[in-house]
């Protein structure tokens, strides 16, 4: 045989194995689901796009969202999990995880912020946010994961995660338009200060205890990231050294060595059978504490350059467009519906979870008769845009599909329904979460994540509060799972 | 879906948590390995991924030992021996 006949059989092996391999792969059944969901992210992409290339904004969202989510399910990347097993089993492994993917995400954001595509407006600094971290962290203990994480896990086909979101929807959409009744639980400064902000009327922004919260307080207090704060404004010394270095990365290597101390230093030391221990020991041991767990180390990774990437991208298209808020573009491609009295809509630019779920809940009980714009959060800011245009609303619905992807494909998806005792957890918990995030303006992502990774210290508040209601959280929990074993038929924990 | 802990032989556990989500597994999985012996061995039966990041991390803090992982459609299946 030829030199070319022997390349051409072999190229005809190698076809026929590749297709071989192909049709077993394509033969189980979760592939087949994998290349479903794919297939219609690209179908669906590309049927927006040929409407109006100015979908590619809210396509950002989703395609992030799909990265999110599969870095969640791969790193099992929970907030909630990074308080609750500190507390709960003495496990550091999440919260070690969340600071690298805080480091790593501040400095591509100051990257990205000195090119000056930032897309991030510091947080109103006071007492409201350790309050609202506080019943939040208190809130994702009993959900078993926080919004991010109660979003993957609904991609692994979790019902009692979905029964979450949906609780974290509609408390918010109730709580940010609760009724006039409402007015007397608000101090009388509140009401005083709202009142000279002179606000359109069909607001009734003095009316209804979150307007009079935002317009009465939240708006009276300062916002401004550290080197806003020291007035620095040369970009780089601003963005790195300030906002990064200072606010993010010197913080969270000492949150890092306290973990060690506290957490692993003990388990490290006797495992590696270590009895006088030297500062060489120590930082084999927190390097260690690190690489523990690989996934959770990647996916803090992954998620870290990622949303800075995000924020670059957004930065990147208003650039393009000319534009400060997803709005305009609606506006101008006739969608103006579920435009706020400013003609905007929800878009902070960066991952951002809760407040886009609030506006689902909201668009809800609008259909549903309810007068849902006479407040500032959905009238003044965020509208309630119908969710097949609510850009942020499909970086969630992103998470969950990429979660879904990735957990098909490790064979970890498993549709579960939620006993009685998850469902009351889930709706109670995310109730309390809803609220929790509206207090602070944001939860662990908006509040905590994005806000400190881009050099806003308030983030460092909410996670103190976080903190706190997880640690009440747990010994609330604990009582709780003390007098469940104690009611086992078998009484097998007793 | 209840959970389930019972002695099958001497010195064998089965903690079964299926249904459960994060941080029951946990919790019910350091509860069951304070009842048990040192040397003891549990089968733990969970479907929930997560739980499982925090249960390695969980035995490697406390000394106790993995000795096998079977994981297939969502469910898991260790057996665990418990260290002293």
């Amino acid at each position: 045989m030829s030199i070319k006949n022997q390349e051409s059989t072999t190229a005809v092996t190698l076809d026929v194995d590749t297709g071989n391999k192909f049709a077993a792969w394509f033969a189980q059944k979760q592939n087949r689901y994998v290349l479903t969901i794919i297939g219609l992210v690209a179908i669906c992409s590309a049927w927006a796009l040929s409407n109006d290339t100015r979908w590619i904004y809210l396509l950002v969202y989703a395609w992030f969202g799909l990265i999110y989510g599969m870095f969640l399910q791969y790193g099992r990347f929970c907030m909630a999990s990074a308080v609750r097993d500190l507390f709960a089993v003495g496990v550091s492994r999440m919260a070690v995880g969340v600071m690298i993917a805080l480091c790593l995400y501040s400095l591509v954001a100051a990257v990205v912020n000195v090119s000056g595509f930032g897309t991030f407006h510091p947080q109103p600094l006071g007492l409201h946010i350790i309050i609202g971290g506080l019943i939040f962290g208190f809130g994702i203990i009993f959900t078993g994961g926080c919004a991010s994480g109660s979003l993957y896990k609904t991609g692994e086909g979790n019902m009692g995660s979905a029964l979450v979101i949906l609780s974290i929807s509609f408390s918010q959409a109730f709580f940010v338009n609760l009724g006039n009744w409402s007015d007397r639980l608000a101090p009388a400064s509140w009401a005083a200060s709202a009142l000279e902000k002179d606000m359109p009327v069909e607001l009734s922004a003095d009316h209804g205890w979150f307007d009079l919260f935002t317009a009465g307080y939240v708006w009276d207090l300062h916002a401004a990231t550290l080197a806003d704060m020291l007035n620095v404004t040369q970009p780089i010394v601003r963005s790195f050294l300030a906002n990064s270095f200072l606010v993010t990365i010197l913080p969270a290597s000492v949150i890092l060595v306290l973990l060690y101390k506290f957490y692993f230093r003990k388990g490290y030391l006797r495992k590696h059978k270590i009895e006088q221990p030297e500062m060489r020991n120590h930082l084999q041991g927190i390097w260690a504490m690190i690489i523990s767990s690989k996934n959770t180390a990647i996916a803090g990774i992954g998620l870290g350059v990622f949303a800075g990437l995000h924020v670059w991208a957004t930065g990147a298209l208003r650039e393009h467009y000319d534009i400060f808020n997803f709005g305009e573009l609606l506006e101008d491609m006739g969608y103006t519906s579920g435009l706020s009295i400013q003609g905007t809509v929800f878009d902070p630019g960066y991952w951002y979870i809760t407040t886009q779920e609030a506006q689902w809940g909201a668009w809800v009980m609008e259909h549903m008769g309810m007068d849902m714009r006479s407040n500032i959060f959905f009238g003044l800011d965020n509208g309630i845009p119908n969710p097949l245009i609510n850009a942020p609303g499909f970086m969630s619905i992103g998470i969950i599909l990429g979660a879904a992807i990735l957990a098909l494909l490790r064979r970890e998806f498993k549709w579960k329904l939620p006993s009685m005792e998850t469902a009351v957890f889930a709706l109670v918990g995310g109730a309390l979460m809803g609220i929790g995030a509206r207090i602070a303006m944001g939860c662990n992502i908006g509040a905590f994540f994005a806000t400190v990774a881009n050099g806003d210290p308030s983030g460092w508040l909410f996670l103190l509060g976080m903190v706190g209601g997880g640690y009440v959280g747990v010994k609330v929990f604990n009582l709780w799972l003390t007098w469940r074993t104690s009611q086992l038929d078998d009484g097998s924990f007793l | 879906m209840a959970i389930k802990f019972e002695q099958t032989s001497d010195g064998q556990y089965e903690l079964d948590v299926r249904g459960y989500s994060c941080p029951h597994p946990q919790l019910y999985t350091k509860k069951a390995l304070q009842k048990m012996s040192d040397g003891d061995e549990l089968i733990l039966i969970f479907d929930n991924p997560s739980s499982g990041e925090s249960i390695q991390a969980m035995l490697d803090n406390e000394g106790n030992e993995l000795l096998e992982r079977k994981e297939g459609d969502g469910l898991f299946t260790w057996k665990i021996r418990k260290g002293s």
